[in-house]
C-alpha cells in the first residue's frame, strides 16, 4: 500500500486522529459536563471517520471496499445519539431543580413531581 | 492471511435457539408491561422472569450434556458476514446466575415503589421492571455475544438501562450520580469503540473465534485490547476509575443496587476476560497483566479502607463492591501472562469464576438486607445500628452470611474463590498478590463486624422499628446469601464445566498438557 499524504484515506486517517485527540483532551480535562459531552461527540465523530478509513482500504479480507464499517457506523451513531439525549435529559431536570432550589431556598428539598 | 482464516470452525448446534430466547424474551415481557397496564405490572414482569429462568437453565443443561459449546448463527449466516452467538462453559454460568438473581430482585420488588395492584398508575413500578429486563436482555447478549461489535451494542443497552435504574426516585442527589456514572459509561464506550474500529481495520472481522485463530502478538492488536481493556475498566468501576460507583449504588433503591452490584458491573468485567482470554494469544501482555492486577491490588486496599470509615451501611456496602471487584482482576496476572503454568493458571481461573459468582449471590443479598434496615429504620447509619440483631433476626443473618462469603470465611464460595487464587498464587511464585488477598481479607472482616457488633450487642430497650418489613423479602434475600455460602461446597479443583468450549484450551494445548508458545514467541 502506497501511502502519500494527498490520499484521501490519510488525510481522513490524520483528521480522525486529531479528532480523537481532541476529544480526549476535553473529556480528561474539561470540568463542566456539557464541555465533556461535546468532547464525547467529537471523538465518537473521529471514531467513525476511523470506521470510514477503515472500510475505504478495505483492510484484512482484501476487498477494493467494504460495506460493513458502515453499516457499523450507522449503529455507532445512534447509540451515541441516544447517548446524548439521556446525557443531557439528565442535565435539564438537574438544573430545573437547581433552579427551583434558588428560587425557594428554605422550601423542601425534595420538589421533583 | 489466508481465506482459511476467516471461516468460523465449527457449525451451528442444536438447540441454538434457546440463545436466542435468552436475549428477546426479556425484551417480549417489556413490550407486555407496556401494554397490559398498570395492575398488571408485577404479574407480567414475574411471569417473564419465570420463563428466562427456564430458557437459561435449558442453556445450562445444553452445555453440560453435550460438553461443548452451542453456537448459533443468526439469520443462518456464519461469520465473518454474519454474526454468530455461542454459549461457552463460562457463558452458560453467567446466564444461569444472572437469572437467579434477578428472579430473586423480582420477588424482592413486588409491592415496592408505591405499586398498589388496585392503584392509580404509578412511573416508578413500570421503569424499574422495564429496566430491570432490558439488564437481563443486555447481560445475556454480553454473555451470549460473539462478535466485538454486537458486544459493544450490548454494553451500551446496559448503560442506558442502569442509569435510569440509579435516578430512580427523581431526587437531585441520585441524577447527579447518575450523571456521573453516564459521563464515565461514555468514555467507557467510545474507547471499547476505538479499538473496535483498530481490531476491524488490522483482521476484517471482528468475530471472537476468528480473532483467536488470527490473533498473534501485532502491535495494533495490543494498541486495541489496550483501549477496550481501559474504556471497560472504567464501566466495570475498577480502582482508580471506581469514583462514580459509590454515590450511584448507594443512592439507588435496594434492588436495583443488588442489581446494578452484583451483575451490571460483572458485564463489563466478563468483555474483559474474552478479549484476554480468548482474543489475545495467551502469554502475550505481562505489562498489561501484572498493571491490571495492580490496579486490582490497589482497588482491594483502598475500597476496604474506605469501606471501614462509612458512616452509612449502603454506602459501606458500595465501597466493598470496589473492593470486591479488584480481586476479579487478580485473575489476569494469576491465569495468563508468562508465570502462569498448569495446572495453576485453571486453579486461578476457577478462582476467579468462583468470586465473580459467590461476590453476586453475596452482594445481591447484602443490598437487599441493607434495603430492609433502611425500610425498618427509616435510616441506614451504622451507630444506630443497637439492638437490631432481635429486630430483625433474619435480616442480621443474611448480612452475616453475605458479609462472610466476601471476607473469606469457611465454608463458602468467597473462601473457596480467595483460596484457589491464594494457591495459585503461591504455586505460581507470584507471593505478592497472596499478601493483598489475605490483607483484604482481614480489613473486610473489619467492615462486616463493624456493622455486625452493635447489632447482636445487648441493648437495655428494644430498637423502635418505624416500618415493618415482609417475612418474604427478608427470605428472598436470606435465600441468596445461602447460595453463596453453599458456592462454598464446590470441589476446590480446577473445574471442568469452565473448561467447556474455552479457545484457549480447545486449539492451543499441546496433547501433554502443557500450553503452546503464542506465535511469534520463542520458547
Amino acid at each position: 500500500m502506497t501511502a502519500s499524504l494527498t490520499d484521501p484515506a490519510t488525510i481522513f486517517g490524520l483528521v480522525a486522529a486529531a479528532l480523537v485527540g481532541i476529544g480526549l483532551y476535553g473529556l480528561i480535562l474539561e470540568p463542566g459536563t456539557v464541555r465533556k459531552l461535546l468532547a464525547f461527540n467529537l471523538l465518537g465523530g473521529g471514531v467513525f471517520l476511523i470506521f470510514g478509513v477503515v472500510a475505504k482500504r478495505g483492510a484484512g479480507a482484501g476487498f477494493p471496499g467494504d460495506p460493513i464499517p458502515q453499516a457499523l457506523v450507522i449503529t455507532g451513531i445512534v447509540v451515541a445519539f441516544s447517548a446524548t439525549a439521556l446525557a443531557i435529559t439528565l442535565l435539564e431536570r438537574i438544573a430545573k431543580e437547581d433552579a427551583a432550589e434558588k428560587e425557594a431556598p428554605s422550601a423542601g428539598k425534595d420538589v421533583s413531581p | 492471511m489466508s481465506p482459511d482464516a476467516l471461516t468460523f470452525p465449527g457449525v451451528a448446534t442444536a438447540g441454538g435457539f434457546w440463545l436466542v430466547l435468552a436475549i428477546i424474551v426479556p425484551i417480549f415481557g417489556i413490550l407486555g408491561l407496556w401494554r397490559a397496564g398498570p395492575r398488571h405490572t408485577e404479574r407480567v414482569g414475574l411471569a417473564t422472569l419465570a420463563a428466562g429462568l427456564v430458557v437459561a437453565l435449558a442453556i445450562g443443561f445444553q452445555i453440560l450434556r453435550s460438553g461443548e459449546s452451542v453456537v448459533y448463527f443468526v439469520g443462518g449466516w456464519a461469520p465473518p458476514l454474519g454474526l454468530a452467538l455461542r454459549a461457552d462453559g463460562l457463558s452458560g454460568v453467567m446466564v444461569v446466575m444472572t437469572a437467579i438473581i434477578l428472579g430473586a430482585t423480582g420477588l424482592y420488588a413486588c409491592g415496592q415503589f408505591g405499586f398498589r395492584r388496585d392503584g392509580i398508575e404509578r412511573r416508578a413500578p413500570l421503569m424499574f421492571w422495564t429496566m430491570i429486563l432490558a439488564i437481563w436482555s443486555a447481560l445475556n447478549l454480553i454473555f451470549l455475544g460473539d462478535d466485538l461489535f454486537n458486544l459493544y451494542v450490548a454494553l451500551e443497552l446496559l448503560t442506558f438501562a442502569a442509569v435510569p435504574l440509579v435516578s430512580l426516585d427523581g431526587s437531585k442527589a441520585t441524577m447527579q450520580a447518575a450523571l456521573r456514572y453516564l459521563v464515565f459509561a461514555l468514555i467507557g464506550s467510545v474507547l471499547y469503540l476505538l479499538g473496535t474500529a483498530m481490531i476491524y481495520g488490522a483482521y476484517g472481522t471482528l468475530d471472537i473465534v476468528l480473532l483467536s485463530r488470527m490473533a498473534g502478538t501485532e502491535t495494533v492488536l495490543l494498541v486495541a485490547v489496550a483501549l477496550m481493556t481501559l474504556g471497560l475498566i472504567a464501566k466495570t468501576a475498577l480502582f482508580p476509575l471506581h469514583l462514580w460507583l459509590p454515590p450511584a449504588h448507594a443512592g439507588a433503591p435496594a434492588a436495583a443496587s443488588a442489581v446494578l452490584s452484583a451483575l451490571v458491573v460483572k458485564g463489563s468485567f466478563f468483555i474483559i476476560l474474552r478479549l484476554w482470554f480468548d482474543v489475545l494469544p495467551p502469554g502475550i501482555g505481562e505489562i498489561g497483566v501484572q498493571g491490571l492486577g495492580t490496579l486490582g491490588a490497589g482497588a482491594i486496599l483502598f475500597g476496604s479502607v474506605l469501606a471501614l470509615r462509612q458512616p452509612r451501611l449502603k454506602l459501606l456496602i458500595a465501597y466493598s463492591t470496589v473492593a470486591q471487584i479488584g480481586y476479579l482482576f487478580l485473575v489476569f496476572p494469576l491465569a495468563t501472562g508468562s508465570g502462569a503454568v498448569a495446572p495453576w493458571e485453571q486453579i486461578a481461573w476457577t478462582g476467579g469464576v468462583l468470586q465473580l459468582a459467590s461476590h453476586a449471590f453475596a452482594k445481591a443479598g447484602m443490598f437487599m438486607a441493607a434495603g430492609l434496615i433502611y425500610d425498618a429504620l427509616g435510616h441506614d447509619r451504622i451507630d444506630g445500628f443497637a439492638g437490631l440483631g432481635k429486630a430483625l433476626p433474619l435480616t442480621v443473618l443474611t448480612f452475616g452470611l453475605a458479609g462472610m462469603s466476601l471476607l473469606g470465611l469457611p465454608p463458602s464460595g468467597g473462601f473457596s474463590a480467595k483460596w484457589l487464587m491464594l494457591s495459585a498464587s503461591l504455586g505460581e511464585g507470584q507471593w505478592w498478590w497472596a499478601i493483598v488477598i489475605i490483607l483484604g481479607g482481614l480489613i473486610a472482616a473489619g467492615y462486616i463486624f463493624r456493622v455486625l457488633a452493635p447489632a447482636l450487642g445487648s441493648v437495655d430497650q428494644p430498637l423502635a422499628l418505624k416500618g415493618k418489613v415482609s417475612r418474604r423479602r427478608e427470605c428472598v434475600a436470606l435465600s441468596l446469601a445461602v447460595i453463596a455460602i453453599l458456592l462454598g461446597f464446590v470441589p476446590l479443583k480446577p473445574s471442568e464445566t469452565l473448561q467447556i468450549g474455552r479457545l484457549v484450551t480447545v486449539e492451543r494445548v499441546m496433547p501433554d498438557g502443557g500450553v503452546a508458545p503464542a506465535p511469534g514467541v520463542q520458547p
